[in-house]
Parts: structure tokens; C-alpha cells; sequence
């Protein structure tokens, strides 16, 4: 299967690395950032580094069942934001903050 | 009526009583506890009659009366079904005649007792068990019974169950006859193996195809059974510690049932007995031994029951010895005889305990004949018989015995008539004690003697009848009798004759034996009681009191040959001292360390893991991706460190 010239312009590798880069970014943000609402856009950035491994594997093997598969991410992200951001909303009404360090209700 | 109604009202009766006295025993007055049991039992004494005399009149073919199917394993099927033929028949009329005599007895013997209701219920009990016994048509509901009459035993010998000593007396024979039982239990369990079943005409019918070897082994875990129920040697002693529960039960237990489970068992299974000659000469030469050891041990007893309590020992031994050498239906006719006389002697002593305020100790008695008239004459007829002087009961069976028995070994007969004598020596010791000479009892037992209430001389007076009639059941060709019971008896060893014709087939004694025989036997009772005579009436001995010092011989007979004492030394020492071993080691090692060892361990880690719970999703989330991390890190270890 032929891969486009345009796209060989940019090294696969270099994808990876971004792509890991972003997610690690993503990472680091929900593990040391106490904003509930910046939590959820790390949890997004981790899905978009997934999304764009998954397009640029699958520009370059020229298949489009990465891309499909995006589209699914990302539905299922806005429908978990959506979902949390209520969550949040609620949390916030009750408590007042947003901070995920006293966010311990899980306990019980 | 119909017949299978009757006979399985039999059984049903008493468990009738046994569950209306045992269920309102609270409530119930005593008057109604005693006509509730007695009645059923009368009433199945009354079944067994008409049912005896159906199967008279319809040609003594056996019937067979299932009650319903017990269980069922593939191919393999137990019934609850009776069967009623020439033996069952005899026991049946035995156990329930005798039972509710006994009953009735009890009725006026337990009169103060607070327990008077469940005593009843448990004598009901007793004789459910013993009618299943000996009516069921396999082994395992003769085991049913068989289990069931040692739970009664236990119930009742430790009836007085505030008095520990007598508790323990209650374990012990239940413990022994376990032991007995696993024996028994091997047996069936042999049986079910090599027969495929354990209905007794199944089983009967093929025994001749199996091979000697496997028919010895069942036959002598089957006689280990016997030893322990019917208290032969090494599992007798049980039985003279029994005496602790009320004289009726030991009247109960010695005559009609649970001794002779035994005995019946022997017969019920003769095909097997006689294919299996190695064991029957066993069972000869333990019977033997245990009527001549428990006969001497008899001769220095003091206890009014215990004395009776090693006769029936005895007399039990001279019945095996009678069952090997094949003279069934002996040992059966032994076995009638022996329950007419046997409940007569212990009922008699029942009355004198009762008249001398709970006395059992004979050398605190004497001079009783004046006052007891009734219970005096009842039981010198119960001694005559019992020490086998013509022509009472007694006289007749253990005759046919030891004449059956000089037939096989001249020795053995030797030593039978030794038995036989010594039998003589210590009834009538104990006779002439309790009866004669002066009263040694204390002022009050003196003006509180007292002849029984009715309902405790006529049963006496009863069996008095039967002990004295009961030897013309089997009245010998001899002296121009019919020998009815053997005749009686003679289709229950079909089967064995045809599998072993020869074994049957033994010479003749001449007439001229036979009265040899008997006169030899009745000379030595008869000098015995001289003997007993001139030492306790016309000389007046009486028997050294507690810690008076006595002869080393007469000391080690008077106490039982310390057969307790070994037993002791050998089974219980040890098993105690092991016992001891696993609960100090044992259980402190195993148990205590280990296993709850394991336990805090368990509680440490969780309680470790327990502070993982913050409830903080910060930290959730921190643990959610190191667990990535290590996943990948797993996943990709080869990929990393090749």
C-alpha cells in the first residue's frame, strides 16, 4: 500500500514522540494539579495525544479504522465531560471548591 | 386382622408409647405413663400371638412385609421390610412376654421415681429397637435395632444420671459395644460387597457360592459384633457395670434383649456360620472361656446384681459355646429358658433391693424368707432353674448344650460341667445368703421389710411358671418328648444343609450317654449346692467384709482378675496420655501458633492495605497510573532488558 509523499514529509517518529510527549504532559497534569477542572482538560490532553497516534498510524498504513476510532474517542470524551463538569458543578455548590485535594468523599 | 397390619403394628406400638410418654412425660400422670407402656407392649405381645399363630396355621411359610423402600443406590436397594418366620417368631414372643412383664414391673419398682415417665418412654424404646432387631428381613435394619438397643442401653443404665459413677457406667457400655459394632459394621459392608445385598434370603441362598476364606472373615467381624452386644471375652465388662441403672432395665437388658442380639444374630446367619468353620470353632472356645471365667468371677461377688450380672455372662458364653458346635437350635432353647429365669432372678432381686430400702450387698441381708414369702419362693424356683437341676427349664437347655458339645469335644464338655458347677456355687451362695440365716441389715431395714406391691409379685410369679414349665418347650426324645422347639426350628437350617450336608451330619449318642451325661451334670450341681449349703447355712460363713484382708487368689477373683485394671493400663492409659500429647502439643503448636498464626498475619497485611483508602482521587488516580506503568513495564520487560 502506497503512502502519499506529503505525508512522509513528516517522519512517523516524530508522531511518537509528540504524541508521548502530550500525553505525558497530560499525566503529569492530573497527578499533581489540584484544580478539578484543569484535572479534566489534562484527561483530555491525554486523549488527544491517543487521537493523534491513531491518525498518523493510520495515514501512514493508509487505513481509516484509526480515524473511525477517533471519532469514537472523542464522542465518549464530550459525553465524560459533560458528566464530570455536572459533577464538578455539584461538587462545587456543595463544597464551595473545586480543589481535588479535599475531595476525599470516596472514602464513603 | 390382616397379617401385614399386625406385624407392622409390632414394632409400631411401642414407638407409639415411646413417643406419647417421651413427648408429655412433663404431664403425664404416672398411673397413665405406666398403662400407656405397658399396654403397647402387651399389645404387641398380644400381635405377636395371633401373628404365631397365623403362621401356624398357613404351613410356617415365612412372610416377608415390606414397608417401604429405605433406600436405593443404583442397582443397589435396602427395604424396610420385617420378616416373620421361626426365629423371629420365638424372639418376638420372648421379647414382648417378658418386656411387658417387666413393664408391668417397673410400673410398681419406679413407683417414687421422678423420672417415672420417661423411664417408661425409654423401656418403650428399647423394645421398638429390639423388635426391629430381630424382625427385619436384612442387615441393616438388625443394625438399625442393633444401634438402637445400645442408645436405650446407654439411656437407661444412666437413667440415675445425677450419680456420676453411673454415668459412667453408661459410656462404657456404650463405648464397648461401639467397638463391637464397628465389627458388625465391617461385616455388612463385607457382605454388600461379596453378595450385592443385604437381604438375608439373597444372601443365605448364594453364601454356598462363595469361598471359605471371604465367609470366615465376614462371619468373625459379624462374631466381633456379637461379643461386644452379648458381652463375651474381651468385651464383657460392660456388662456387669450396667447394673447401674434401675433393676428392670437390668432384668430388661440380661434377659429378653439386648444380650441375646447376639445369639439371635449367630442363628439368623447360621448358612454363614457353618460354611465358616474356623470361626465357629472361635466362637466355641470364647464362649467357653468367658462362661468359666465369668462363673468364677461370680463365686466372690457380694453385689446382689453383679452376681447375676457375671451369671448372665456365663450362661451367655455356654450359649455361644452351643452355637459352635452348630447346636442352634440349643443355644436358642437356652436362650428362652434363660429369659424366663434370668428376668425372674433380677426382678427377684429387684423386690429384696426394694424390700431392704435400696441394700444390694448380700452380706447385709440374710434371713429374708420369713418376710418376702412370695419373692423367696419365686426365686429359689429362678435358682433351681438357673443351676440346671431336673426338671426345670434350665436343666433342659443347657443339657442340650453340653450334651452337643460332648459330641464335638469331650474337654469342653469337661469344662462346661466345671462351669455348670461353679454356676451351682454361687447362685445358691448368694441364695442362702439373701435368704437364710440371721438378718444382718440395720434396725430400720429390719422393721421396714415389706413384701412388693402386686404389681411386682406377679410378674414374678409368672415367670416363676414359665422358668419351671418352660423346659418342656424342647421336652427331649429321651425321656418320650416331642424336642418341639428343634423340630420348630429345623427349616432355619435348610439353607445350611444343603450347602454343607456333612456338617450337619454328626453320630448319635446312645441313651445310655445321654443319662450318663445328665446325671454327671446334675451331680455336680447338686454337690455344689451341698457345698453351698454346709458353708453358708450349716456353718453360717459369711463373706469378710471391705478391707478385711483375704487369700491372694480369692482377692484376685474378687476383683474381676483386674481385667478393668489392664483394660485400663493397656486402652485407656494410653489414648489419655495421647489425648494429653495433642492438646498440649498439638494444640498449641498446630492450632494455637499456626493456624492462628495465619489469621493475625491475615488481619497485619490488611490492615496495612487498609490506609491505601484515602477516599482522595488524587491518590487514586497517582496509584490507577503507576499501575500503567507497571503494566507497560511488565509488558514491554523483554522488549527493555533483551
Amino acid at each position: 500500500m502506497e503512502v502519499p509523499d506529503v505525508i512522509k514529509t513528516i517522519p512517523l517518529n516524530w508522531y511518537i514522540y509528540f504524541s508521548t510527549l502530550l500525553f505525558c504532559i497530560g499525566v503529569v497534569g492530573v497527578l499533581i494539579r489540584r484544580n478539578a477542572l484543569i484535572v479534566l482538560m489534562c484527561v483530555e490532553l491525554m486523549l488527544n495525544a491517543v487521537n493523534l497516534l491513531f491518525t498518523s498510524f493510520s495515514a501512514y498504513r493508509s487505513d481509516p479504522q484509526g480515524q473511525i476510532f477517533v471519532f469514537f474517542i472523542m464522542v465518549v470524551a464530550a459525553a465524560e465531560v459533560s458528566v464530570g463538569l455536572a459533577i464538578i458543578v455539584m461538587l462545587y455548590r456543595n463544597l464551595k471548591s473545586v480543589d481535588v485535594g479535599i475531595l476525599n468523599k470516596l472514602k464513603w | 386382622m390382616n397379617i401385614s397390619t399386625s406385624v407392622l403394628l409390632i414394632p409400631l406400638l411401642p414407638l407409639l408409647g415411646f413417643i406419647i410418654n417421651g413427648l408429655g412425660f412433663r404431664k403425664i400422670s404416672k398411673g397413665l405413663a405406666s398403662i400407656v407402656g405397658t399396654a403397647t407392649v402387651l399389645g404387641s405381645f398380644l400381635l405377636s400371638i395371633y401373628t404365631f399363630n397365623y403362621f401356624l396355621s398357613n404351613n410356617s411359610q415365612p412372610i416377608t412385609v415390606t414397608a417401604f423402600n429405605w433406600l436405593a443406590v443404583g442397582d443397589f436397594h435396602i427395604s424396610f421390610s420385617f420378616l416373620i418366620d421361626q426365629l423371629s417368631l420365638l424372639m418376638l414372643l420372648v421379647v414382648t412376654g417378658v418386656g411387658t412383664l417387666i413393664h408391668l414391673y417397673s410400673s410398681g419398682y419406679m413407683h417414687h421415681d421422678e423420672g417415672f415417665g420417661k423411664f417408661f418412654a425409654f423401656l418403650n424404646l428399647f423394645i421398638f429397637s429390639m423388635l426391629l432387631l430381630v424382625m427385619g428381613s436384612n442387615y441393616v435394619i438388625m443394625f438399625f435395632g442393633w444401634e438402637g438397643v445400645g442408645l436405650c442401653s446407654y439411656l437407661l443404665i444412666g437413667f440415675w444420671n445425677k450419680n456420676k459413677s453411673y454415668g459412667n457406667a453408661a459410656r462404657k457400655a456404650f463405648v464397648m459395644n461401639r467397638i463391637g459394632d464397628l465389627g458388625f459394621l465391617l461385616g455388612i459392608f463385607l457382605i454388600i460387597a461379596h453378595f450385592g445385598s443385604v437381604e438375608y434370603s439373597e444372601i443365605f441362598g448364594r453364601a454356598a457360592s462363595v469361598d471359605t476364606a471371604t465367609l470366615t472373615m465376614i462371619t468373625a467381624f459379624l462374631f466381633v459384633g456379637a461379643m461386644g452386644k452379648s458381652a463375651q471375652i474381651p468385651l464383657y465388662t460392660w456388662l456387669p457395670d450396667a447394673m447401674a441403672g434401675p433393676t428392670p432395665v437390668s432384668a430388661l437388658i440380661h434377659a429378653a434383649t439386648m444380650v441375646t442380639a447376639g445369639i439371635y444374630m449367630v442363628i439368623r446367619s447360621n448358612v454363614l456360620y457353618t460354611l465358616a468353620p474356623a470361626t465357629l470353632e472361635w466362637v466355641g472356645i470364647i464362649g467357653l472361656a468367658t462362661a468359666l471365667l465369668a462363673a468364677s468371677i461370680g463365686i466372690f461377688q457380694n453385689d446382689i446384681k453383679k452376681v447375676l450380672a457375671y451369671s448372665t455372662v456365663s450362661q451367655l458364653g455356654y450359649m455361644f459355646m452351643g452355637l459352635g458346635v452348630m447346636a442352634y437350635s440349643a443355644s436358642m432353647f437356652h436362650v428362652i429358658t434363660h429369659a424366663f429365669f434370668k428376668a425372674l432372678l433380677f426382678l427377684g432381686a429387684g423386690s429384696v433391693i426394694h424390700a431392704m430400702s435400696d441394700e444390694q450387698d448380700i452380706r447385709h441381708m440374710g434371713g429374708l424368707s420369713k418376710s418376702l414369702r412370695i419373692t423367696w419362693i419365686t426365686f429359689l424356683l429362678g435358682t433351681i432353674a438357673i443351676t440346671a437341676v431336673l426338671p426345670l427349664s434350665g436343666f433342659f437347655s443347657k443339657d442340650e448344650i453340653l450334651m452337643n458339645v460332648y459330641m464335638h469335644s469331650p474337654l469342653m464338655w469337661g469344662l462346661g460341667v466345671l462351669g455348670a458347677a461353679m454356676t451351682s456355687f454361687y447362685m445358691f451362695r448368694m441364695f442362702f445368703l439373701t435368704f437364710h440365716g440371721t438378718f444382718r441389715g440395720t434396725d430400720y431395714q429390719r422393721e421396714h421389710l415389706h413384701e412388693s406391691p402386686i404389681s411386682m409379685t406377679l410378674p414374678l410369679m409368672i415367670l416363676a411358671v414359665l422358668s419351671v414349665i418352660g423346659g418342656f418347650i424342647n421336652f427331649p426324645e429321651i425321656f418320650g418328648g416331642q424336642a418341639w422347639l428343634a423340630n420348630f426350628m429345623e427349616p432355619l437350617f435348610a439353607n445350611a444343609k444343603q450347602a454343607s450336608p456333612e456338617a450337619f451330619h454328626h453320630a448319635h449318642l446312645s441313651h445310655s450317654e445321654e443319662f450318663m451325661l445328665m446325671g454327671v451334670s446334675v451331680g455336680v450341681a447338686i454337690l455344689s449346692l451341698i457345698i453351698a449349703y454346709v458353708m453358708y447355712i450349716s456353718r453360717n460363713t459369711v463373706p469378710a467384709e471391705e478391707g478385711t484382708p483375704i487369700p491372694i487368689v480369692q482377692k484376685v477373683i474378687y476383683n474381676k482378675y483386674y481385667v478393668d485394671e489392664i483394660y485400663d493400663m493397656l486402652f485407656i492409659k494410653p489414648i489419655s496420655a495421647l489425648s494429653y500429647f495433642f492438646y498440649q502439643v498439638f494444640e498449641f503448636f498446630v492450632i494455637d501458633l499456626l493456624v492462628n498464626g495465619i489469621g493475625k498475619l491475615v488481619k497485619q497485611l490488611s490492615n496495612l492495605t487498609r490506609r491505601f483508602q484515602t477516599g482522595t482521587t488524587g491518590f487514586y488516580v497517582f496509584a490507577m497510573v503507576i499501575g500503567i506503568v507497571v503494566i507497560l513495564l511488565v509488558n514491554f520487560w523483554g522488549f527493555l532488558f533483551r
